[in-house]
């Protein structure tokens, strides 16, 4: 471990749905100012990982460390405080279907920060812009939307605070190449521009290469490889391997019976 | 003895399933109900839900009482008729509305509007991740979501109550005095003359205990749905059926407080 403290940290995380075991203890560094990609198949528990950090989900058990403080277990104004580091893109967007586009990726600033509503509108604007989405979008409702661009109003949404942290849950999928290349680029600019850290969500590994510094693998309810993006192609490690180059064959089985 | 064995366990299982849900209810409420006293208060949704409540209900529960106000007068008569004491149809009526049907009515048809409509609503969004959205999005959701609707469904329900009195009133007026040739002026005589502030006050206390009821077993259902859209339906049954069953236990509970001597 390093002497500078991590801006996340998880030690031992795990939960379990009933009898269904998901996390059987996640370790795991996310260094400030970096970019974290998280890759697993699918089901493996990488959204409820997030959730977990989040507070959304309560892990059964384990640590899980912001900044260096305890987080496992806040609540009230400590909770409150904790969650304005943060920015979320939801693997479903989670777009607010009663408010206009506009409002809805101004809603962190008027409803959690109480900035006035014309100055909150303007950023708005400006941060649908960034994703691809013109002032006239604003208007719309979220229902009147395509899922690529409900997913683009999701991301200018989880950015519109510049919040310190940043989490993507798969935040190119839906999306066209040309586009999902804009949204790797964007996320690229918060890191680097804005300072953010993020931990980000993929299967597209084209999306791997481009955001992440680092790249954590998460099977069976563990991390099994972590390591730098350049290092990915010669990782070594089979489950890597097989994940990287997308092969039916290796150690990852997938629960499927042949027709 | 295997089938005692099962019978008593089916009814240790439903006492348990009992406990959970009173204690989850119980845990849903505190903090629902101690949001609605701390800021920030959001003004803006409170007002949103006033409208959806009080003024969209106006129709209907309006409607109900009308006819419920007629049907009184036809029915009081043909029974008093039988005693000579037809002139007790105007107290009848007044009295029936303001202390029993109007609330009870306006809140088990308010159950039903509104209590379904909140539990879908908030339902749906907690099973497309938009109530956990909003906690990222730093905004409490008992503060965002539940209190607002609370705040709003006591306050509304008194004023709909009380209209919804006046025009029952006016549709046992109607019968009385087009139907069987009362004196309008005696009629409305007879119901203000005795129709006591306990009378009107009593029923507007209930109506702000349903509002609060319905609200709340809306917002809980919704809140607490899981499993998409067969759970979001079941969701809305239950916040209706609940509702309109604690409503029809509450008001006999506060009748006894305000009249059982
Ligand atoms: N609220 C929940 N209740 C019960 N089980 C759950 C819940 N949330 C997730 N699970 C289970 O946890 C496991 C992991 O889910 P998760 O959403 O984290 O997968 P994932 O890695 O994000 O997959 P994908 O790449 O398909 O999004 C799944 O098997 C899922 O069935
Ligand atoms: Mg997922």
């Amino acid at each position: 471990m390093t002497a500078r403290t991590p801006k996340i940290r998880l030690a031992g995380v795990r939960k379990s749905f009933g009898a269904k075991r998901v996390l059987e203890g996640i370790d795991l560094d996310v260094p400030a100012g970096e970019s974290l990609v998280v890759i697993g198949g699918s089901g493996s528990g990488k959204s409820v990982t997030i959730k977990c950090i989040l507070g959304l989900i309560r892990p059964d058990a384990g640590r899980i460390e912001i900044d260096g403080d305890d987080v496992t277990n806040v609540r009230g104004a400590r909770r409150d405080a904790m969650l304005r580091k943060f920015g979320m893109l939801f693997q479903g967007s989670a777009l607010f279907d009663s408010l206009p586009v506009w409002q809805n990726v101004a809603f962190g600033l008027i409803q959690g920060r109480g900035m006035k509503r014309n100055q909150a509108r303007e950023i708005a604007i400006e941060k649908l812009a960034a994703v691809g989405l013109g002032p006239d979008v604003g208007e719309l409702s979220p229902a009147e939307l395509s899922g690529g661009m409900q997913k683009r109003v999701a991301l200018a949404r989880a950015i519109a605070a510049n919040p310190e942290i940043i989490f993507f849950d798969e935040p190119t999928t839906g999306l066209d190449p040309i586009m999902a290349d804009v949204i790797n680029d964007l996320i690229q600019t918060c890191v680097r521009r804005l300072g953010a850290t993020a931990l980000s969500i993929t299967h597209d590994m084209a999306s791997v290469r481009k955001i992440a510094d680092h790249v954590a693998m998460i099977y069976d309810g563990r991390i099994v490889w972590t390591g730098t993006a350049a290092e990915i192609d010669a990782s070594g490690n089979p489950y890597v391997d097989q994940f990287v180059h997308g092969r039916a064959e290796g150690p990852i089985r997938m629960q499927v019976r042949s027709i | 003895m295997h089938l005692i064995a099962a019978f008593l366990a089916s009814i240790g299982r439903g006492f348990i399933a009992f406990a959970t849900a009173t204690g989850r209810l119980a845990l849903f409420t505190g903090p629902a109900v101690s949001h609605c006293f701390a800021p920030p208060f959001y003004g803006r949704v409170v007002l949103r839900q006033m409208v959806e409540i009080g003024y969209y209900s106006l129709p209907v529960v309006g409607l109900t009482a009308l006819f419920t106000g007629m049907v009184l007068a036809l029915q009081s008569y043909t029974g008093f008729a039988r005693f000579n004491a037809e002139g007790a149809i105007a107290n009848v009526v007044v009295l029936s509305m303001t202390r029993e049907l109007g609330p009870v009515l306006a809140g088990l048809m308010v159950a039903g509007r509104i209590g379904a409509a909140m539990a879908a609503e908030l339902g749906t969004m907690r099973v497309t991740e938009q109530i956990d959205a909003l906690t990222t999005l730093s905004t409490n959701p008992y503060k965002y979501l539940i209190a607002p609707r609370l705040i709003a469904g006591v306050l509304v329900m008194p004023p709909l109550v009380l209209i919804d009195d006046v025009i029952g009133v006016m549709g046992g007026w109607i019968i009385a005095v087009y139907k069987l040739g009362f004196s309008s002026g005696v009629y409305l005589h007879n119901t203000v003359n005795f129709v006591q502030f306990n009378d009107v006050f009593s029923g507007l206390v209930k109506a702000a205990v349903f509002g609060f009821l319905i609200t709340l077993m809306g917002c809980y259902h919704g809140f607490h749905s899981r499993g998409g859209a067969r759970g979001v339906g079941q969701a809305t049954t239950h916040a209706v059926v609940s509702a309109s069953i604690l409503i029809l236990l509450s008001d006999y509970v506060l009748t006894e407080l305000f009249f059982a001597k």
